[in-house]
């Protein structure tokens, strides 16, 4: 095997090893999103109606799944800074592979573990009621994905120039919950004011979410063209960001 | 033809020059260690060599190939233990070092024994289904210095590889270098800022201090070019001290450094009546005298008057700053 594509695939290994040793955060990164399925789904689901005349919790379904790779996967990608800190960085960087390739390892392996995470989300919302026509599982799996590769891209390129974990919360304030509130994940987004349907626009989650929402209930606020579209070029960038911050890095 | 070779090779962080202008050669198979007190640039010394710092400027070549313009050649031709440890904790020794030979395209089919292999040098194969984090700290070190040679490099760079370690873990280690270099045809590079350490382990030393090498030979030679005992010798009037000695034909050398002078004398504990006569008859008090019988330690002092012990006392409370400040940048 060329050695680029063995690395990668060990890299990848790597992340795919830690997740499942790791019950805890299994369970930490699935507690959240379940919650607020349960919560909203159940307590509010009641209170609202909305003009599509679908449940309410099929409506958020989408948007919990996106919860799930979106915290999943930036997790995964700051995990890097984990890295830096207990040193194990440093045997990757002097390494012969191209650093490329250790971003391309991580952040598949970091989507993989993120993916994984959304499938078993998909078995609890299945066991709630919410109904996926499994004819659309292979288009979900693949949303997914690239959801989920863009997202750890982003953590990766962030944790490139983070010192430590002290700005971690600072992320999940300012970045994360803003991106997951703003998605569109919790409610319509044409009810809203203008301006926060234009903040929306620049949220890459919306459109996620959208997708996601196409293909589960077949009706959504963008043409699921237009979704895959921002997504792959939301992709494209944070992959090329992250590849170039952590070339940056030294010792 | 040397396997690592340097000229003029300087490192600086903004006005602080770490390495100034280094030029030395190491010859292939030899145990070459780089003795110096804490911050004297060693690891910065290093760190260019393995292509994880570019020099400001100068040259440096490692098994041929210029670790500025070519350092994936000099990646594939070097094993690293890094000062602060560079395990995955979460994997187990076995998985560490299946990573670490895919990264470094060691074929698949010899993956398995040179693991196996590895593991029986440093004595962890019992081992090698733990997770790292059960693993102490010596055996953390055993298992990175048996990751640093599953690759088969021609140059093993150890970064202090006894720090923070026990007596009987560091003569473990000890032996696990000398036998490697034995069996192994590897050219060892090692930084240390302990002197029985390069005594005992190395063929040739290169003394460093503020970044300059300042002294380079066989521990023995060095340790023989002083010619003689070193007294210390604390008081209140060195330099007067000094001149009252000079012509003595019993002193062969003394200087004198702040609160006290270094002589260097045959016999050293024959000497100290009459040197204390000599000081009475000058006038100077003297608080306190030492007989050294010549170390690497006495080297250093000879060349900087400061010990390295003392260096490190000092320095261990902006050490521990430092180690902090450097995990941040790493």
């Amino acid at each position: 095997m060329n050695s680029e594509l063995l690395a990668i695939y060990f890299l990848w290994k790597r992340e795919l090893i830690r997740f499942f040793r790791s019950k805890s955060r299994v369970i930490g990164s699935m507690g959240m999103p379940v919650f607020f399925l349960f919560m909203l789904g159940f307590g509010l689901g009641g209170l609202v109606s909305l003009d599509g005349g679908e449940r309410y919790l099929d409506f958020i379904a989408p948007g919990m799944l996106g919860m799930v790779l979106l915290f999943g996967s930036i997790f995964s990608g700051i995990i890097v800074l984990m890295d830096k800190q207990f040193g194990f960085l440093k045997e990757t960087l002097v390494a012969p592979v191209r650093r490329e390739s250790i971003v391309l390892g991580k952040a598949l392996g970091g989507a993989t573990t993120a993916v994984v995470q959304g499938i078993l989300m998909l078995g609890v919302m299945a066991l709630m009621g919410v109904t996926i026509p499994l004819s659309s599982i292979p288009a979900l799996l693949f949303v997914m994905f690239i959801i989920s590769i863009a997202f750890v891209s982003l953590g990766i390129a962030i944790a490139s120039f983070m010192e430590d974990m002290h700005g971690f919360q600072l992320i999940v304030n300012f970045l994360i919950f803003p991106m997951f509130l703003l998605s569109g994940a919790i409610f319509p987004l044409d009810k809203t004011p203008e301006f926060v349907q234009y903040l929306s626009y620049i949220d890459p989650l919306t459109f996620g979410v959208d997708a996601l929402r196409s293909i589960f209930l077949g009706s959504s606020q963008f043409p699921f063209m237009l979704d895959l579209g921002v997504l792959l070029g939301f992709l494209a960038l944070t992959t090329v960001v992250a590849a170039y911050l952590f070339r940056k890095i030294e010792s | 033809m040397p396997i690592i070779n340097t000229s003029s090779l300087t490192k600086k962080f903004n006005s602080f020059t770490a390495v100034d202008s280094v030029s030395l050669e190491v010859k292939k198979g030899e145990i070459f260690g780089l003795l110096g007190p804490n911050g004297a640039g060693k690891t910065t010394f290093i760190s260019m060599l393995v292509t994880m710092k570019r020099p400001t400027s100068g040259r440096a070549e490692v098994n041929g190939f210029d670790v500025s313009s070519d350092p994936m050649g000099v990646r594939k031709s070097i094993g690293i233990v890094f000062q602060d440890q560079a395990l995955d904790e979460e994997l187990t020794a076995y998985e560490n070092l299946d990573l670490h030979a895919a990264l470094y395209s060691v074929p698949r089919g010899e993956r398995e024994t040179r693991i196996m292999e590895v593991l029986k040098m440093v004595e962890l194969d019992s081992r090698k289904d733990d997770l790292v984090k059960t693993f102490s700290g010596g055996m953390r070190r055993r298992l990175e210095i048996a990751r640093g040679l599953i690759h088969y490099p021609k140059v093993l760079f150890l970064d202090e590889p006894t720090l923070g370690l026990d007596p009987q873990t560091r003569k473990r280690i000890w032996e696990y270098i000398n036998k490697l270099q034995k069996e192994q045809d590897v050219t060892v590079f090692l930084t240390t800022h302990y002197m029985e350490e390069a005594d005992s382990l190395c063929g040739r030393i290169a003394i460093i201090d503020h970044g300059k090498i300042i002294a380079l030979d066989s521990p023995s030679a060095l340790k023989d070019s002083l010619g003689g005992d070193t007294l210390l010798m604390e008081c209140d009037h060195p330099e007067k001290l000094c001149k009252a000695l000079k012509g003595k034909k019993y002193v062969q050398d003394s200087r004198p450094h702040d609160g006290r002078i270094t002589l260097v004398v045959e016999k050293g504990e024959k000497q100290i009546p009459m040197l204390m006569h000599a000081a009475k008859d000058a006038g100077v008090e003297v608080s306190s005298v030492s007989l050294h019988k010549p170390t690497l330690d006495d080297v250093f002092l000879h060349y900087t008057g400061r010990t390295i012990r003392e260096e490190n006392v000092s320095a261990a409370e902006s050490f521990k700053m430092h180690a902090r400040a450097r995990r941040r940048v790493s």
